[in-house]
């Protein structure tokens, strides 16, 4: 269970809220010109990275209000929060040493290898 | 290949079993292969085979970041069953549990295929009345499935508690005798020897990190052990489809969650069957170890951490609890997640791309252990042929394009 | 039979004796005894038998390490399987059963199976049972695997508290390390949560001893718990940190003395990880024989509970540890020897007793207990065997957090590397084994930078030179106890090319079992990395997962059982509902009147008939009621809903859709404008949650929040639904102070007043098509309404109105329910409402959709009525319509609802079929679970089709 800090209400467990995809999703301003795959494109296809993911949450039992996160899904850290009209700040994550970041001994697969921005090479 | 039987055992037992010769071997990878699939799960080790065995296709390599059977392979709970409410479902569900039932013969591997039956719980009317359009649609399709009152619920499996007084009471099952259970690490390793001795090469710690494309088609991977030419790339990484995909510039309609499971310590026979509710939402076997296996829905968020959120599990043990509530005084010993690849429509891509010799097998979700087989298979024909058959060409990508979704996830089945 | 109790000494109350029972055999101990100290002082060497070939188990550990003392725990009437005999406290009346075997440990019928196990080796199983068929063997195997046996009678109460807790530093362990912690950060005013698995603080100290601060380690400790609470923090013993969840979420398990279990959910500032080390085996031949022990285990058996584990022992070691066992053992009278695998050490040097240098088991000699100990040339005759092959931190939880481990040369473990913000680990647990390192380390890490509290002589050294297992060495020699399995079956592994740790652990159990590897791990992927010549930390070590112990699932699942599994919704006026002897089940999550009196099919008929013929009067408060409301309600309404909503009068209603954003029909409802800017919208009562979020969310993304509020208020207001040609009447007769404009509303008209100075609102919507009033009061005013209304029925030959009859009611009328009548794929215009997308050119949720190829294609699944005989059965809900494709049946879809029409005298139903309206008149073959049936495709609207009704 994460403990999300809403901007609004402060750090509260993950039960209290629910879960709303990725943020910066604009609705097209007008449908009718787009092609059946760009709408579909819409409706359907969300960024599904591995690492900082900016996306948004509403807390459904607590103030209603919908903010963004940005969390690092390889790691679940939550890296910042912040209003739904702000812009998305920038943060420096611990990010996979590789695409899946495999450790590289042993299973290790419940902690991705991850490489910290100050380990990180040029 | 030497053949494994009990003579062989026997054998091999009076001489301290130094004749037994590796279940595959664990090349480095060459320059070149025919095509390269990405991922050493079930569904890649599977359409490998096929290639191999179907297609003789046999220079051919699986790549696997980390060791075979470590994903979504060897984290699931191992239910086999084909009752699903669409045609296109049913059809590639049913070509699996075809597939599954000589598997181990064929194989020459023990993957312990237990068709001991599936009961699929109605709680109420509503879902009673849902449940029965299930079985007749499974019929429909050639899919063998039956409907069992309370009372033939608990002949079936006594532990079930069919009183009427309780907050779930049970009021009749689907049942799918020819479901089951198997052994999901045998089936890993099975596929990779077959594959093995057909000429497959299985290359473990060896990550893809890019896929050269020239003039929109595939001409290589980039790997962690170096470059590989090849006409062919399959993508078979549940889980890490988005990430593949994305080597090519594709974004696909696929988000990442986290599912969990768990097993309790092992007891003497108890549950004789694969129980599933939907109401309850939990679903629970008994491993041949004793184990009882448990499962729920997936957590709400995206995440490739393998693991998820607590109150996940705690739904999943009051819900066990209120289904069997006998298990109370059992512990829980382990607990785990994966990571399922989920589709808007809660059905599977197994398509061509807009980039010539790149294959994508992938958003299972939830369903993908029982697809093994028949996934890998017609994933093989279609890299094979480059044309989808019948079974695989409604899973295609342009679905989303046209609306022909295939949405098992409004037909009230539970998605395991 | 070698154990036994010394005649004082212990932590025992032995004015308590408690009686037992093993396998049949009684016994007794004392008051503050495990099962396994008082099986142990009773003389019981096989405690149970292992999993696979049967072989004689005694017990190794002391604690939760123990792989072998594994027993089903009858006492009171009911049996609790897989109990750890070394945790569990022993209790008066138990009666003990050994697992995997049968009629008793010592006799078990099985034991012969180790004559044949070698064609029984690692993963033997996937090289045969292949023909004919698995299952043809898999009963007999699964009868013979599982340990405990379940108790099948008895069911647990769903009793076990969760409590929530705070704290600025959790400190798992009150060992030295945990306490030096802990006692700093309370000295320096930190809230501090300490937990112990153990009973009583000390750790080691409570079996090993010590001087701390110049005095018996007993002060300081109680001094420690002393500040802590002083600090206004808790300790908690009897309780097991099992996992690290999300964000340092940390679970225990308390073990109550009395009442309950319960599972705490920590969320600590920082948590430090104080968990000790577990002793290692050493693996020779036969090391698996009951007599050999974990040698520390040895000494809490004495310390804690007076029990020597045997008359002659050997004592086996490859570092200093295990020289105070020795020599404790030799106090207590037993005839001790040591083998040490060095050639010198500290400890050895002080030791009064005999020491074989350089020499290490090579087999345990005996059959079913041990009789001897073979080294080499050298045979010393035992009875028990006690060995110490060095250590191995506790660092579950640092993993499950996350942390990073390095393999440490020197001290030949697993060391936490690096650091975590939130989370870090002291003492043995990291490698900072002694008193003096322990305290040293947890002192630092709870924050003081000053010196630790000086220690006593005689902790200081550890020097271990490691014995990991040696594949080229002679018999069999055991690394899992539990599962069975040997260095060979490791041998086996690696050249069957099973040689990533995690293909080793699963080819051949290696770990799996019910202790998760704490002794053997180590020693398996030592002997991988040995047979495949990679170095230790090349092999690495499989994911580290909770729970630390297993944890009773009840703990994890709490209080959510029956009432408060899922709790329904209730109705306000329940009690009134079950007075009038209604039938409640639950609907769309709320539990609600399916009928009302005994007979049901009975009171179905007639409801429906009244609502018919007079009146039916209907709780229908679960409906929503969500207002919207600002200068932007409209707008937004627009925008969420399928029909237009802006050009709704004030003081009307209208009836809507609300698609996704794919097209699909996900709800529908009333929505009714009060004012010019505000509504409600009245949706089904199942998608009131869900309506909201998409309001909140259009709302919040696509709306100026200041311009449009949303308040739902659907839990604040009851509403009550008289339906019927005599409504009216029932409203007249009943509320004479309505205003007559109020009855005199149009069909989907709307207004405010007051009844008895509470607001009322009243609406004429129909569910039924029949002329109705929805009555909307406050909650606190529902159960007058309710009254003043329900005693106008008899007069008029009403009754009160059931979900089931309003079901057929609707079905009647053709009045789709979604999600029952509709399903994934429905769009508005299968249900015939194409009016708005050939209209409307402003936007909506799910607008663009109901344009693509696949929305506007052929073949689609619409809504239509089923007609059969009027002396045929009603066709059963769930039946396919079908068309022959190539000699098979293929479905043209489905029944959605089906009943017997009071009114009209015939079955009706509705139905989802291709081409559905194209085909009115049409007859189409059905079937439904092997019965096959007829009907003619007609439109769904099977009752007063020019809707006259609504203004009878």
């Amino acid at each position: 269970m994460f403990l999300i800090p809403c901007p609004y209400c402060g750090e509260r467990d993950q039960s209290e809220f629910a879960y709303a995809y990725q943020a910066h999703v604009h609705r097209p301003k007008d449908p009718d010109r787009l092609t059946d795959k760009e709408w579909a494109d819409f409706v359907f296809i969300r960024d599904n990275p591995k690492g900082v993911f900016a996306e948004r949450w509403i807390h459904a039992a607590g103030c209603r209000r919908y903010f963004n996160l940005m969390r690092n899904t390889a790691t679940d850290e939550i890296l910042a929060v912040y209003r739904i009209d702000e812009p998305q700040p920038k943060v420096e994550p611990a990010l996979p040493a590789t695409p899946s970041g495999e450790a590289p001994i042993g299973s290790g697969n419940d902690a991705v290898k991850v490489v910290k921005p100050a380990e990180r090479g040029s | 290949m030497a053949k494994y039987s009990v003579v062989s055992l026997i054998r091999e037992g009076l001489r301290g079993h130094a004749g037994w010769r590796r279940a595959w071997r664990n090349p480095d990878p060459r320059p070149a292969y025919d095509a390269v699939i990405i991922g050493g799960g079930g569904h890649g080790l599977a359409t490998a085979y096929y290639l191999a065995k179907a297609h003789g296709l046999t220079d051919i390599a699986v790549i696997e970041k980390g060791w075979i059977g470590g994903g979504n392979a060897g984290r699931n709970t191992s239910i086999i069953r084909s009752n699903y409410l669409f045609d296109e479902s049913a059809a590639i569900y049913n070509h699996a549990l075809t597939l599954w039932k000589g598997l181990g013969r064929e194989l020459n591997f023990n993957i312990m295929m237990s068709h001991r039956g599936v009961l699929n719980l109605a709680h109420d009317e509503h879902e009673g009345r849902q449940l029965k359009r299930r079985i007749e649609a499974n019929r429909l399709n050639g899919v063998e499935a039956e409907w069992l009152d309370a009372r033939e619920v608990k002949s079936f499996c006594p532990v079930i508690n069919i009183a009427r007084d309780i907050r779930y009471p049970v009021l009749g099952a689907t049942l799918q005798r020819s479901g089951g259970v198997n052994r999901h690490d045998a089936v890993i390793w099975g596929y990779a020897r077959a594959a093995d001795a057909l000429g497959v090469d299985i290359v473990q710690q060896c990550e893809v990190t890019g896929i050269r494309t020239e003039n929109g088609q595939v001409t290589g991977v980039d790997t962690t052990r170096g470059a590989i030419r090849t006409p062919k790339v399959a993508s078979v990484t549940s889980g890490h489809t988005s990430i593949i995909a994305g080597m090519v510039g594709l974004k696909l309609p696929i988000q990442s969650h986290p599912l969990q499971a768990l097993v309790s310590e092992p007891i003497k026979p108890l549950v004789p069957c694969v129980i599933m509710s939907n109401a309850v939402h939990v679903y629970c076997s008994q491993s041949d170890k004793g184990e009882l296996v448990i499962g729920a829905g997936i957590d709400a968020y995206n995440s490739y951490t393998q693991r998820g959120s607590l109150n996940i599990i705690e739904h999943q043990m009051a819900s066990l609890c209120e289904l069997l509530p006998v298990v109370g005084r059992l512990r829980m010993m382990r607990q785990w997640g994966g990571i399922v690849d989920v589709c808007p429509d809660a059905s599977p891509i197994i398509s061509k791309t807009p980039v010539k010799g790149f294959y994508i097998n992938g958003g299972w979700g939830t369903g993908g252990w029982k697809a093994t087989p028949g996934s890998g298979h017609v994933f093989a024909d279609l890299i094979a042929r480059d044309e989808p058959n019948a079974i695989a060409a409604p899973f295609a990508l342009e679905r989303f394009h046209t609306g022909a979704l295939v949405a098992e996830h409004g037909a009230a089945a539970v998605a395991h | 039979m070698s154990g036994y109790r010394l005649s004082d000494g212990g932590l025992t109350d032995r004015g308590t004796t408690l009686r037992f029972s093993f396998d049949g055999t009684a016994m007794s101990g004392h008051s503050g005894d495990t099962i396994a100290s008082a099986l142990l002082a009773n003389g019981v060497r096989i405690v149970g038998r292992s999993f696979k070939y049967h072989r004689p188990r005694g017990l190794w550990g002391a604690w939760v390490e123990d792989p072998n003392g594994i027993v089903d725990v009858a006492w009171n009437g009911r049996t609790t399987p897989n109990l750890r005999a070394t945790t569990e406290p022993l209790i008066n009346g138990q009666e003990v059963r050994s697992v995997n075997a049968a009629p008793t440990a010592a006799g078990d019928r099985w034991r012969k199976l180790d004559l044949v196990s070698r064609f029984l080796p690692a993963g033997f199983y996937y090289k045969t049972f292949m023909w004919p068929r698995w299952e043809r063997y898999e009963p007999r195997i699964r009868a013979l695997a599982g340990l405990g046996r379940l108790d099948p009678g008895h069911e647990p109460a769903a009793d076990c508290a969760q409590v929530n807790a705070r704290c600025d530093l959790l400190v798992v362990g009150a060992g030295p390390a945990g306490l030096a912690a802990a006692r700093a950060a309370a000295a320096r005013g930190e809230t501090v949560l300490l937990v112990d698995d153990q009973d009583a603080p000390g750790g080691a100290l409570r079996w090993r001893g010590g001087t701390i601060a110049g005095s018996d380690w007993r002060d300081w400790a109680e001094d420690a718990v002393s500040t802590i609470k002083a600090a206004g923090g808790r300790v908690l013993f009897r309780t097991t940190a099992y996992g690290v969840y999300d964000h340092g979420l940390v679970c225990a398990w308390r073990r109550r003395e009395a009442g309950p279990d319960q599972l705490w959910r920590i969320r600590p500032g920082r948590t430090l990880l104080a968990a000790g080390a577990i002793e290692r085996p050493l693996t020779f031949a036969d090391n698996d024989r009951p007599g050999v022990m974990s040698a520390d285990a040895a000494l809490r058996y004495l310390r804690l509970y007076a029990v020597v584990a045997g008359r002659r022992i050997a004592v086996a070691t490859n570092n200093d540890a295990a020289y105070p066992v020795a020599a404790a053992l030799a106090q207590a009278g037993a005839d001790v020897s040591v083998l040490d695998s060095r050639d010198d050490s500290l400890a050895m040097a002080e030791c009064a007793l005999a020491v074989e240098r350089n020499t290490l088991p090579s087999a345990a000699l005996g059959q079913e207990d041990l009789t001897g100990v073979l080294a080499g040339d050298l045979r010393l005759e035992a009875d028990t065997l006690l060995v110490s092959g060095g250590w191995t931190p506790t660092i579950h939880l640092w993993r499950h957090a996350g942390g990073g481990l390095r393999y440490d040369e020197r001290l030949a473990a697993f060391l936490p590397e690096g650091g975590m913000p939130a989370m870090r680990v002291a003492g043995a647990a990291n490698g900072a084994f002694g008193l003096a390192a322990a305290l040293a380390d947890g002192h630092a890490a709870g924050g003081d930078d000053g010196p630790a509290p000086p220690v006593g002589e005689g902790h200081a050294s550890y020097a271990i030179r490691p014995a990991w297992p040696d594949p080229a060495g002679s018999g069999r020699a055991w690394i899992d106890q539990q599962s069975d399995v040997t260095v060979k079956d490791v041998a086996l592994a690696a050249r069957e090319g099973f040689r990533s740790v995690e293909h080793l652990k699963r080819y051949t159990t290696l770990g799996m079992a019910t202790d998760q590897g704490k002794t053997s791990n180590m020693a398996g992927l030592a002997a991988m990395a040995s047979i495949t010549g990679r170095a230790i930390p090349e092999v690495g070590t499989t994911t580290f997962r909770p729970p630390y112990v297993p944890v009773p699932l009840p703990v994890i699942a709490g209080r959510r059982r029956g009432q408060l599994f899922n709790p329904p919704k209730r109705l306000e006026l329940e009690g009134r509902h079950r007075e009038a002897v209604a039938g409640l089940r639950e609907y769309g999550g709320w539990l609600r009147p399916s009928w009302y009196g005994a007979d049901g099919a009975a009171a179905i008929d007639a409801e429906a008939r009244a609502a018919r013929r007079a009146v039916g009067l209907l709780d229908a408060s679960p409906l929503g009621k969500i207002e919207v409301i600002g200068p932007d309600a409209a707008a937004l309404l627009d925008f969420e809903c399928y029909n237009r909503v802006s050009t709704l009068k004030v003081g009307r209603a209208r009836y809507v859709l609300m698609l996704t954003e794919a097209g699909i029909v996900y709800d529908d409802g009333v929505v009714m404008r009060l004012a010019e800017d505000r509504f409600i919208v009245s949706c089904s009562s199942a998608h009131v949650a869900g309506v909201r979020m998409r309001l909140e969310e259009w709302r919040q993304d696509r709306f100026d929040p200041a311009r449009v509020f949303i308040h739902d208020a659907t839990a604040h207001w009851a509403t009550i639904a008289a339906t019927g040609p005599k409504s009216r009447d029932l409203l007249e007769a009943t509320l004479p102070a309505l205003p007559r404009q109020a009855l005199d509303l149009a069909h989907m008209a709307v207004t405010e007043t007051a009844l008895d100075d509470a607001p009322l609102r009243i609406a004429r919507v129909s569910f039924t098509g029949e002329r109705s009033y929805e009555l909307s009061v406050p909650q606190s005013a529902a159960a007058a309404l309710w009254d003043r209304l329900t005693a106008g029925l008899a007069t008029l030959g009403g009754c009160r109105l059931g979900l089931e009859a309003l079901l057929i009611l609707r079905a009647e009328k053709g009045y789709p329910i979604i999600g029952k009548d509709t399903d994934g794929l429905t769009m508005p215009h299968d249900l015939g409402m194409t009016g708005p997308m050939k209209k409307r050119e402003d936007e909506f949720a799910g607008r663009r959709a109901l344009f693509t190829p696949q929305a506007r294609g052929a073949d689609r699944r619409q809504l239509v009525g089923l007609a059969v005989d009027e002396s045929a059965e009603p066709l059963p809900t769930g039946a396919h319509g079908y068309a022959p494709s190539g000699g098979r049946r293929r479905s043209i879809g489905y029944v959605t609802s089906s009943y017997l029409s009071p009114e009209l005298g015939r079955p009706i139903a509705l139905a989802l079929i291709e081409n559905g309206r194209e085909r009115l008149g049409e007859r189409i073959p059905l079937v439904h679970l092997d019965a096959t049936f007829e009907a003619m495709v007609t439109s769904p609207v099977a009752y007063d089709p020019a809707g006259m009704r609504l203004d009878a």
